[in-house]
């Protein structure tokens, strides 16, 4: 069974279908990347699926319960967390207190100001962000924020991480070391559904990817078979 | 007066030494009735009330960024509510209604509205004031028929004794929330509510709570401030300078933080002291003369109050530096 | 029966031009500047006050004395904005923070106008008659200064409306309300025209000030009502759009005048339920973007 799946997720704005239709599945301990065009309707499924949307039409289920019309808080502490394109640490707290914000709240222990700090220094380490715990989270650079949310987005505990672009902006070194941090995820047995425009990462890492184009569903399948298809290149240089 | 600062609390490494200062300046003033004249009781009750109030209106609005302008609600609700009550039962138990009353109103009020972004909601508890001053004084005149009621008298030195303990336990609330993680999350769910939803809080249950909680003691210190005025109607119990003048202390202190606040306060309430009953007109329009030209002058103003709430009480004081 | 529904409809228009006229002002300001001027009301009890001192100590006529009013508030809310916004535009960090500021600096303002008012006017309620003569309006009678006000009203509305149509200038204060900054880059004087529609939201207060004044007692502390009107009237067109405004004000007014055929008192509580129900069900308004 698989522990996320969507079936006929529609999501209109006025009078734009953003997501038609769309039918998929993530398996656990997989690696699923979705990619697409530009405007494709990648991350409004992704907010779909974590209720910062509600759907016009279609259901959602997260370990086999009905998660649809949930509330965002509610999706996470069931296990699944996320991060966001446009990033949305918390500004004005430092570093760590965006992380031991996750730990109290975003999973159902309860634990004491001392274990959550300490667990929060571990995902900075995690991230390789320890040398700026106590540093404003604005006052970090873009990517850094980028490992901030995934820091904070693990510290709920999730058993699946849908991972927004984290690598968009990334010069050749970070990618690999966001692509070694993404095998690290998984390593703990965390199942991964990535948005990703790097090509060569999502293609390297992912088990199974899935192309939306326009809201719809256009293909899906191993890496190989992605690239390949004739339907996604054509989508992708048609542009 | 001591000015308190979280930073030397903290560099002190234990709240020993400043506790032992609180604990003397808080007996001095709770023996103050004993010595005190009666000028001097009346003039600090009017002081506690303000730190009240801006203190409760921090407590919600610092965190979560949105203005309130409620306070004169819940303040006013505290009012009627000793006025309605007030010839049967004891002060304690009025007081306890009062806030209960503006709490309950609050959890209603904010269940519905708190959804609403930035300067709707500003509207809508600046719209609430009116509704609620004009719906009362609409139902007295359809009514009761009388516009107006008359509060029982109590003494100078029970209300001084009374605002005391509630500007003793609202600033303890206060300063218990900053430093909890439930004041972490009231943070978060300014700086980015999307962000604080999808980490597991409960943005609604929070906000709603916070507004509650804030509502209580403004609520308490109506009931308690009532029996002040012999006479009230729903136009001086709902004045909008309850509402405005809380923001303006908040601004003053700096990021609400406590010493400000009593200066504030104190510097309100004795130009309110000198000018309001011979030259009203001037108090008032020396009030807007500040209050413009703190908004314009003082250097963090409102952000100030946003950004730096939590900042100074924990850890984060140099991370700025 | 019909004499009735005339007579509570064309009190509706009235009203409703009125509101219209007053809403239109708090619009331009801040669908355009982004300032939510509580102290808009203070305006308009500057212009009755006004007009009924010329008219009462220099005798002259409330509609002639527009002409010193008018323009007199305009400059008014043009240095406003120039000094006293402009400088919270550069103080703030955010758009957020700035509104709130500015709401605030316009709490402020009211205050020291109507503390003023006050000191020079004294606290009674003054009056005057002008135009009082009643006219036939297919049965119901109407004072001739109401249906001045009326027409007034109106008048200023679709003039304005052209204006912000037909003109460049119009055009730019329409672009700047959509985006401010942007219009900037595309060559607007923006400061220009945010001190420009600031200024024309308080000419429009001390017009609608000189109307009130032919129809009713002026007093210091009359403005808050209609601020508060403003804003009803406003969030019921939609935030930043000025015809909106004008339709709201309309509706409003026909609104008030039914509710108060059946109970006096309760047409400002109508409103505020009105305002309370907008703001949870559609906050956007009529025709709010």
């Amino acid at each position: 069974m698989p522990i996320l799946e969507g079936q006929g997720v529609t999501k209109y704005f006025g009078g734009l279908a953003a997501v038609s239709d769309v039918d998929f599945h993530v398996d656990q301990g997989e690696i699923v990347g979705l990619i697409g065009p530009n405007g494709a309707g990648k991350t409004t499924l992704f907010g779909l699926i974590s209720a910062a949307l509600v759907p016009n039409s279609g259901t959602i289920k997260f370990k086999g319960e009905n998660i649809t019309g949930l509330k965002p808080h509610i999706i996470c502490r069931m296990g699944l967390a996320r991060t966001f394109q446009s990033v949305k640490v918390f500004p004005d707290m430092p570093v760590i207190s965006n992380v031991t914000l996750g730990v109290h709240f975003g999973s159902r222990q309860k634990v004491t100001s001392a274990q959550a700090a300490q667990q929060a220094t571990r995902l900075l380490e995690f991230v390789d962000l320890s040398g700026r715990a106590t540093v404003p989270a604005k006052d970090l650079t873009l990517v850094n924020q980028k490992m901030l949310e995934v820091a904070r987005a693990l510290a709920t505990k999730p058993e699946i991480i849908l991972l927004d672009e984290i690598m968009a902006g990334l010069n050749s070194t970070e990618i690999a070391q966001s692509m070694e941090l993404v095998s690290k995820i998984r390593a703990q047995g965390i199942t991964i559904f990535m948005i990703e425009h790097v090509m060569k990462a999502i293609m390297s890492v992912c088990d199974r990817i899935m192309v939306l184009d326009h809201g719809k569903k256009i293909a899906e399948g191993t890496p190989q078979e992605i690239a390949t298809s004739k339907t996604v290149v054509e989508v992708y240089l048609g542009e | 007066m001591i000015q308190l600062s979280w930073t030397s609390i903290r560099a002190s490494k234990s709240y020993l030494i400043p506790g032992i200062i609180l604990l003397i300046v808080l007996i001095i003033l709770a023996a103050l009735p004993t010595f005190g004249s009666k000028y001097s009781i009346i003039f600090l009750s009017t002081i506690y009330m303000y730190i009240v109030l801006t203190t409760s209106w921090v407590m919600f609005s610092g965190p979560t960024r949105q203005i309130s302008l409620a306070t004169a609600v819940f303040f006013g609700i505290g009012i009627y509510v000793a006025a309605i009550l007030g010839m049967h039962l004891p002060l304690v138990v009025m007081v306890l209604i009062g806030g209960l009353t503006s709490a309950v109103m609050a959890l209603l009020v904010g269940g519905l509205t708190l959804r609403l972004k930035g300067v709707y909601f500003t509207i809508f508890t600046f719209g609430l004031l009116e509704l609620i001053k004009n719906l009362l004084n609409w139902y007295e005149v359809t009514f009761t028929g009388t516009r107006g009621r008359f509060v029982v008298v109590v003494d100078n030195n029970a209300i001084y004794l009374y605002m005391l303990a509630i500007v003793v336990l609202t600033l303890l609330t206060a300063f218990l929330i900053r430093r909890s993680k439930y004041g972490l999350a009231l943070q978060s769910i300014g700086e980015q509510e999307e962000a604080a939803a999808h980490i597991g809080i409960n943005v609604t249950l929070m906000k709603v709570s916070a507004f509650a909680i804030s509502a209580f003691f403004m609520g308490a210190a109506g009931a308690v401030m009532a029996t002040r005025w012999t006479y009230i109607d729903p136009f001086m119990a709902f004045n909008m300078n309850y509402s405005f003048t809380p923001v303006l202390m908040a601004i003053f202190g700096g990021a609400g933080q406590l010493g400000g606040v009593v200066l504030g306060a104190i510097f309100f309430a004795y130009l309110e002291q000198i000018l309001i009953t011979k030259y009203p007109y001037y108090y008032m329009l020396i009030f807007g003369i500040v209050m413009v030209v703190s908004i314009l002058y003082l250097p963090n103003g409102l952000a100030g109050v946003f950004q730096k709430w939590r900042l100074r009480t924990v850890g984060g004081g140099n991370a700025h530096s | 029966m019909l004499v009735t529904i005339l007579d509570v409809g064309i009190a509706g228009l009235l009203m409703g031009g009125l509101y219209a006229l007053i809403a239109m002002g708090l619009s331009l300001q801040y669908g355009v500047a982004r300032v939510l001027n509580i102290g808009h009301g203070e305006f308009i009890m500057l212009g009755a006050l006004a007009t009924w001192s010329l008219h009462t100590v220099l005798g002259i006529s409330p509609l002639l004395s527009l002409v010193v009013c008018a323009p007199a508030g305009f400059i008014l809310g043009y240095i406003l904005h120039r000094t006293l916004y402009k400088r919270l535009m550069v103080t703030s960090d955010s758009p957020g923070i700035f509104e709130g500021n500015s709401m605030l600096a316009s709490f402020g303002l009211l205050f020291i106008i109507q503390n003023l008012a006050y000191l020079i006017w004294g606290t009674r309620y003054k009056a005057y008659s002008y135009l009082a003569v009643p006219v036939n309006l297919g049965g119901a009678l109407f004072p001739a200064n109401s249906l001045v006000t009326l027409g007034f009203s109106l008048l200023i509305g679709v003039v304005f409306y052209i204006f912000l149509v037909r003109t460049r200038m119009g055009k730019a204060i329409r672009a700047a309300a959509q985006d401010s900054s942007t219009a900037g880059l595309m060559g607007v004087n923006i400061n220009f025209v945010l001190a420009l529609c600031f200024g024309l939201g308080v000419a429009m207060a001390a017009c609608a000030g000189m109307l009130i004044s032919m129809n009713y007692s002026v007093f210091p502390s009359m403005g808050m009502e209609y601020t508060v009107i403003a804003i009803i009237v406003v969030v019921l067109g939609g935030l930043g759009s000025i015809p909106g405004s004008f339709i709201g004000g309309i509706i409003l007014g026909v609104i008030g005048s039914i509710v108060t055929y059946f109970d006096a008192g309760l047409a400002l509580v109508a409103y505020y339920v009105i305002f309370i129900l907008l703001l949870l069900l559609k906050p956007t308004g009529l025709m709010g973007k």
